[in-house]
């Protein structure tokens, strides 16, 4: 994975003592909250509704033992014993004091992290395939393009003052993991007919209260320009976007209004001017960066046998363990969705069991997902038994991959002040009725997702299906949204009719399972289902 | 009824201003009646609160409940964890705010 450089850490060590005078300047009363609350987002720490909590970026959701004990240790110093993992890639942190945040901030720093550009107008952490380096279906590791993308970007001035936030995601693999269309920017790198790599480039995506897909606008751009191109992009959104109405300031507003066909123009004419000024990287720079993601020493001759005589073994190996690239190895995934907990929250404890682990199981690796689990990439298949031993002993060794209790929430009214209605609770109820192993995997995959308001921070519109938390009159209420995807998919949910209360919503969710039971075809998954019968059927089931 | 909340500038923590200072707890909120706006830029200027607000309540025998959900939770903590809570011994306590 890629270690700081001596400016690279220079950078972000001034960054936390620029911010701990910034703060001892806000406590002293020299400057007020409107003039402090953009020094403050600039470094990851929001007012929310308990409390200040600090988003922490994991670059592409890579990151090592050291740094899991880490935050397992600012979990335990600085904030309630826990941390709760997002659906970028992040992590964050509730409880947090103004006066311990730069410390805490100098506690990352020496594990080469920081919270720049978790929030705020500007690139945000950059997303990719939490089994980038590991999956059997990449091209290539896409994360030395994410880290380049990221180092190009960072402190870069034209990006520092964007007219909204902006998020990119990177994969090379057919099937998406990262929920790509649903960003502003996605890069997903294929390979030409020459065999060159390039990228297909999408722009325009995002959810929250105008929903959009991205385009695709590039078929194939030569790898090596991608820096122009991505200029190109920013330079366009940053010329025209509307600055009068925080509503209408993210970039896929920008690419509906003006069209699919008229961004790609501009954009394009642009490109022109960026290939001609030559800002794009020499391919020294690539490869230093690559060299950084250079395979770990898989070792050569090893057995794919996995021993499956213990069936809870041989349950959790079939749900959550995934094709590796390498002979002999696998990717285990550890659900962070026991039910009745809260979807992403991980104690301290279980923060260092798993840093233990990845050091034991996994050269040191651990990968953080959209879907707020977590992952080990690579494991060999004759250590999956002693790694699951102890996951279970943890309470980490949940079976349900992609099935209706791997319930993504945000934190909705529980902890946000943005929020009409909670999500935790509306999860773990859902979670509580459907806990029987053999209904979730008679039901196969089903991805519920929930936020707590138009944000969409719960990728509601991408659920197979959606819950939205609504406020009605004062008391919490809930949509049901049927049919979208952030797979490779990707669909949009629609709206089934009037919404529900916390105890009905959770009906109408088992309504819509039994519906899908009765109509689907052999193999049908509740999707494939949804898609071929339409949503009347389903409609009926809910409403009668 | 109408009282005050915000959080404490160092520590974040929700608190409700009992006419003289400021609590962590909801019960010990007074009454404000026309006179929010003025006390909040007074205690805004002393830097003891941090994004302070109005917020409508009203009086029970157990003390000023506000009008809204979101104020309730805040008053309380996350309904989803009761052992966060100000009354972590009490696993009902999340009723109180529905
Ligand atoms: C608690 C503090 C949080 C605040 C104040 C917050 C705020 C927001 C806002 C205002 C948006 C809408 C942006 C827009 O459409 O322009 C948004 C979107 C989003 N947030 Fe959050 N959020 C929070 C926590 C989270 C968490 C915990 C997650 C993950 C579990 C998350 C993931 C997302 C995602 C995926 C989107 C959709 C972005 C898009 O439209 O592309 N956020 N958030
Ligand atoms: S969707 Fe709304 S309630 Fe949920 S975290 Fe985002 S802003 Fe908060």
């Amino acid at each position: 994975m890629y270690q700081y450089d001596q400016y690279d850490q220079a950078m972000v060590d001034a960054r936390v003592e620029e911010f701990r005078d910034q703060v001892r300047r806000r406590l002293a009363g020299d400057i007020n909250d409107d003039q402090f609350k953009p020094l403050r987002l600039k470094n990851g720490l929001y007012l929310q509704l308990h409390a200040y909590m600090l988003r922490v970026a994991i670059p592409y959701g890579t990151f090592n033992s050291r740094q899991m004990r880490k935050l397992a240790h600012i979990a335990r110093t600085y904030d309630r014993g826990y941390g709760h993992f997002t659906t970028r890639q992040n992590i964050q942190y509730n409880w947090i004091k103004l006066e311990e945040a730069p410390d805490i901030l100098a506690e990352l720093a020496s594990v080469e992290m920081h919270a720049i550009q978790t929030s705020g107008e500007s690139i945000r952490n950059i997303s990719a395939d939490q089994y980038a380096g590991a999956a059997a279906d990449e091209i290539c590791d896409p994360r030395p393009w994410a880290e380049l993308i990221r180092q190009a970007t960072t402190f870069h001035p034209e990006f520092s003052y964007l007219p909204r936030k902006f998020k990119i995601a990177v994969i090379s693999a057919a099937e998406d993991r990262a929920a790509l269309r649903w960003h502003d920017c996605a890069l997903r790198i294929v390979r030409n007919e020459a065999g060159e790599e390039g990228f297909e480039v999408y722009a325009g995506g995002g959810m929250g209260r105008t929903p959009f897909i991205a385009y695709k606008i590039r078929d194939f751009l030569p790898a090596a320009q991608i820096f122009s191109y991505l200029q190109a992009i920013l330079r366009v959104w940053n010329l025209h976007a509307r600055r009068d109405n925080i509503h209408k300031q993210r970039m896929k507003i920008l690419v509906h209004e003006l069209g699919e066909e008229e961004f790609r123009r501009q954009v394009e004419e642009e490109f022109q001017t960026f290939l001609a000024l030559g800002t794009d990287f020499p391919q020294a720079e690539y490869d230093r960066i690559a060299a950084y993601f250079t395979p770990p020493p898989f070792e050569a001759g090893l057995s794919d046998d996995i021993d499956r005589s213990d069936p809870d073994f041989a349950l959790w190996v079939d749900r959550q363990v995934v094709a590796h690239k390498a002979p002999g190895y696998a990717i285990a995934n550890i659900s962070l969705k026991p039910v009745g907990g809260i979807p992403g929250d991980i104690s301290a404890e279980q923060m260092e069991l798993v840093a233990d682990l990845a050091e034991r199981y996994s050269f040191d690796e651990i990968r953080a997902t959209h879907a707020q689990n977590l992952v080990l990439p690579h494991v060999r298949k004759a250590d999956l038994y002693a790694l699951w031993q102890a996951l279970d002993a943890a309470g980490l060794a949940n079976v349900n991959l992609d099935l209706v209790t791997d319930i993504i929430a945000c934190p909705g009214l529980d902890y946000c002040t943005l929020a009409n209605a909670r999500s935790i609770p509306v999860a773990q109820k859902i979670a509580e009725r459907f806990a029987n192993m053999e209904r979730q995997l008679d039901i196969g995959e089903l991805k519920i997702k929930i936020s707590g308001c138009i944000n969409a921070c719960g990728h509601h519109h991408a659920g197979q299906i959606g819950i939205l938390g609504v406020d009605r009159k004062g008391t919490e209420n809930y949509q049901l949204l049927l049919g979208g995807s952030g797979a490779e998919d990707t669909s949009q949910a629609k709206i089934t009719g009037p919404g529900f209360d916390e105890a009905g919503i959770v009906d109408a969710v088992e309504r819509t399972v039994e519906r899908y039971r009765e109509l689907r075809e052999p193999g049908e998954r509740f999707l494939d289902t949804y898609r071929r019968v339409g949503l009347d059927p389903f409609k009926e089931a809910i409403y009668g | 009824m109408r009282i005050l909340t915000g959080n404490d500038l160092k520590s974040g923590a929700v608190i409700w201003w009992t006419g003289r200072d400021w609590s962590l707890h909801v019960e010990d909120a007074a009454d404000v009646g026309e006179h929010g706006e003025a006390v909040l830029a007074a205690e805004d200027g002393a830097r003891r609160v941090n994004g302070g607000y109005i917020v409508d309540a009203e009086q029970t025998a157990e003390g000023p409940r506000p009008a809204h959900i979101k104020d309730r939770i805040r008053a309380l903590g996350p309904t989803v964890r009761p052992d966060l809570t100000l009354k972590p011994a009490d696993p009902t306590a999340g009723d109180w705010v529905i």
